[in-house]
């Protein structure tokens, strides 16, 4: 047999059927809801009197619109109150498993599935989620779909999907000190701009990615959609596997050795063909803020706000428009922009060592008093996992909010929003006009270069901070 | 699903890229568990202004863009959350097609989902496209039969949609019915992949 690609052999190993010139018909393993894509694909279902074929394989939770404040109150805001309760009503009636609000178990879906050992090598994985992606990061096949597809895995658990193309991103070299996943994702983005990868599944690759930890890479595949990718991979190693040993959902004794075993053979062949390559040099790669309104508008935090002026014609339009949005004006250097907020949070991250980083530069130091920041722990497993170590006294000593999870200011779906002309430094994965609130400006960056932002209120190179 | 076979009507120009669904239908909307209800909310920080009053200077608030049923659009059209809410405000507004030299992958199937068609030409195509719907008179026509875009002066061009797509488009087909249909295929599946099938333990 030719050598395959890591995703080509997931893909093959879940064709239900592939006819030549037709997409394929492909077996879901594992499909995650969460309350806001869901809702009208169950209606969808009981208006057709169709079964959920796969309740066993489904599990969901509720994230995007729930209050990050006290848990034991009732959501104020009636419309969102009354999507959560459809998801239960669902569950319920479907006989699907829900981590609810009241649950250790409730947290952001990407977060909570991988935490869970849910997520493991070799799946096909989706959910009505653009940030699917994130499940990548093990050596799944994992996308984000339509709520209309969502119905279709409900009554199928198959979805009907045209092969996408393959792109190796291959990183040469080690990231430097203070250097982080965020940033060798947002340089990529920059390279390959905001569609660059559509039509196509990222295999991430080389030593700077061997190098990062399982959450690292869920940072680097979380943001493969902001590249237009349809999903993001790297292929399974010891890391991995000593992150999924133990979880409670992940195969154990006998059943462990097995999947292992399984697990080692889908790392892509040697001489395995991708239809695109792209390299980046790791070692080259400097902190990372974006300064426009999507993720491709992206710099090093050493440089300046671009001048349109002297950008490729097909450029200057967006850019201009972009830069009269976020009140930047051309040439200012990224260093000492002013912040009013500062948000750690996301499925981008907001998992354990995205908190332990922050900490590490806001320990003994306080948030700049022009600034209001929060941090929104991915899961309420993260949460309990922080403030054992005592993350959350750091934050708060500092003078951070320390909230439940949820995915918060990332959307902007419950009352966590900016004002208009706020401007964020965000650790979260769209700048997107409005996304964190009407008028909003977003900045996003690392957990790292977040801290330093909040403690000095205005962008700061986290390299010439420090961390205790 | 609403079938697509021939439509003819006004366009509208919205030549700017990678409009995100963040833009198409802002998050404080996605709450609602019906499918309709969205139209109104369309584009709605570029629509309205704070005040709730129309914004006259957006390009689907001009006097020649009432009544318009397709969206002439930028490059990698629709990227970002993956959101349905996307094409239903989209079709409930009086959409029927778009045209833009690419869409995103997600937003690219929701619409398909959604009787909605997405018409990929080249990006000069679309500029003149749009420099002919400034005439009030004007209207284009989208043929899904002969995968052909037309207007009465000469402009014509054709455009790729894969076979499965362009079928289930045609005849408005229910893709889940089509689905169930493979039940034996599934089931077999299903048993030929058990043991290897993570199963919900404890």
């Amino acid at each position: 047999m030719a050598p395959r690609t890591l995703f080509a052999k997931v893909w093959d190993a879940h064709v239900v059927r592939e006819a030549r010139g037709a997409p394929a018909l492909l077996y879901v393993d594992l499909h995650l809801v969460h309350e806001v894509t869901s809702p009208q694909a169950f209606e969808g279902l009981r208006l057709a009197g169709r079964r959920l074929r796969r309740p066993d394989l489904t599990f969901a939770t509720v994230d995007h619109n729930v209050p990050t404040g006290d848990r034991s109150l009732p959501i104020a805001d009636p419309v969102a109150a009354r999507q959560v309760e459809a998801l239960r009503a669902n569950a319920r009636g479907y006989g699907v498993e829900l981590h609810d609000l009241d649950s250790l178990d409730q947290g952001i879906v990407h977060v909570i599935g991988p935490e869970q050992g849910l997520t493991q090598p070799g799946m096909l994985i989706v959910c009505g989620d653009s940030h699917t992606s994130t499940h990548g990061a093990f050596g799944a096949l994992a996308f984000g779909i339509g709520t209309s597809e969502v119905e279709h895995v409900l009554a199928t658990q198959c979805l009907v999907q045209s092969r996408p193309h393959t792109m190796e991103v291959r990183f040469h070299g080690m990231p430097g000190a203070g250097v982080s996943a965020k940033d060798l994702i947002l340089a990529v983005i920059g390279r390959i701009g905001t569609g660059g990868a559509a039509g196509h599944v990222i295999e991430y690759t080389g030593a700077a990615i061997r190098a990062l930890s399982i959450e690292g890479r869920m940072t680097v595949c979380n943001m493969s959609i902001e590249a237009g990718a349809r999903a993001g991979m790297v292929a399974p190693d010891e890391t991995t596997f000593a992150y999924l040993r133990g979880r409670p959902r992940a195969p154990h004794s006998a059943e462990w050795d097995r999947a292992v075993g399984r697990w080692r053979a889908l790392a892509s062949d040697a001489g395995a063909q991708y239809d695109h390559v792209v390299e980046l040099d790791a070692a080259t790669v400097a902190p990372q803020v974006t300064w426009g309104t999507n993720p491709g508008m992206v710099g090093e935090i050493t440089g300046r706000v671009p001048d349109p002026a002297v950008l490729p014609q097909e450029d200057r339009a967006a850019a201009t428009r972009a830069l009269q949005y976020m009140g930047l004006e051309p040439n200012t250097p990224l260093e000492g922009i002013p912040m009013d907020r500062v948000f750690i949070g996301s499925c981008t991250n907001a998992r354990l060592e995205d908190l332990r980083s922050a900490a590490a530069v806001v320990r003994g130091r306080t948030v700049a008093r022009t600034v209001r920041a929060m941090v929104v722990p991915g899961s309420q497993r993260v949460r309990a996992a922080a403030e054992a170590e005592g993350l959350d006294r750091v934050f708060q000593a500092a003078g951070f909010e320390w909230r439940n999870s949820g995915c918060s200011m990332c959307l902007g779906m419950n009352d966590d929003v900016l004002g208009p002309g706020e401007r964020c430094a965000a650790t979260s994965n769209r700048n997107f006009e409005g996304r964190q609130g009407r008028g909003g400006r977003t900045h996003l960056m690392s957990p790292a270069m977040a801290a330093a932002a909040a403690v000095t209120g205005h962008l700061v190179d986290v390299r010439t901070l420090g961390a205790d | 699903m609403q079938p697509f076979t021939v439509h003819t009507g006004r366009a509208v120009a919205l030549l700017r890229d990678n409009v995100d669904t963040d833009q198409i239908i802002p998050k404080q909307f996605l709450k609602r568990i019906e499918r309709t209800g969205f139209g109104d909310f369309l584009f709605h920080d570029w629509r309205r202004r704070p005040d709730g009053s129309a914004d006259p200077d957006f390009e689907l608030n001009r006097p020649g863009a009432a009544g318009a049923s397709i969206l002439l659009a930028g490059a990698n059209f629709g990227c970002g959350s993956s959101r349905e809410h996307a094409p239903w405000a989209l079709v409930e507004f009086g959409f029927r097609a778009i045209i833009a030299p690419s869409f995103a992958d997600i937003f690219f199937a929701n619409c398909c989902q959604n009787g909605l068609l997405p018409v990929k030409l080249r990006a000069a195509d679309v500029a003149e496209l749009a420099r002919r719907a400034e005439k009030p008179a004007w209207r284009l026509t989208i043929d899904l039969v002969t995968q052909r875009v037309l207007d009465r002066t000469g402009f014509e061009r054709d455009f790729p949609l894969d076979h499965y797509r362009r079928e289930m488009l045609l005849a408005g087909l229910d893709e889940i019915g089509v689905t169930l249909q493979e039940e034996l295929r599934i089931a077999a599946y299903e048993r030929r992949t058990a043991s290897l099938r993570w199963g919900r333990a404890g």
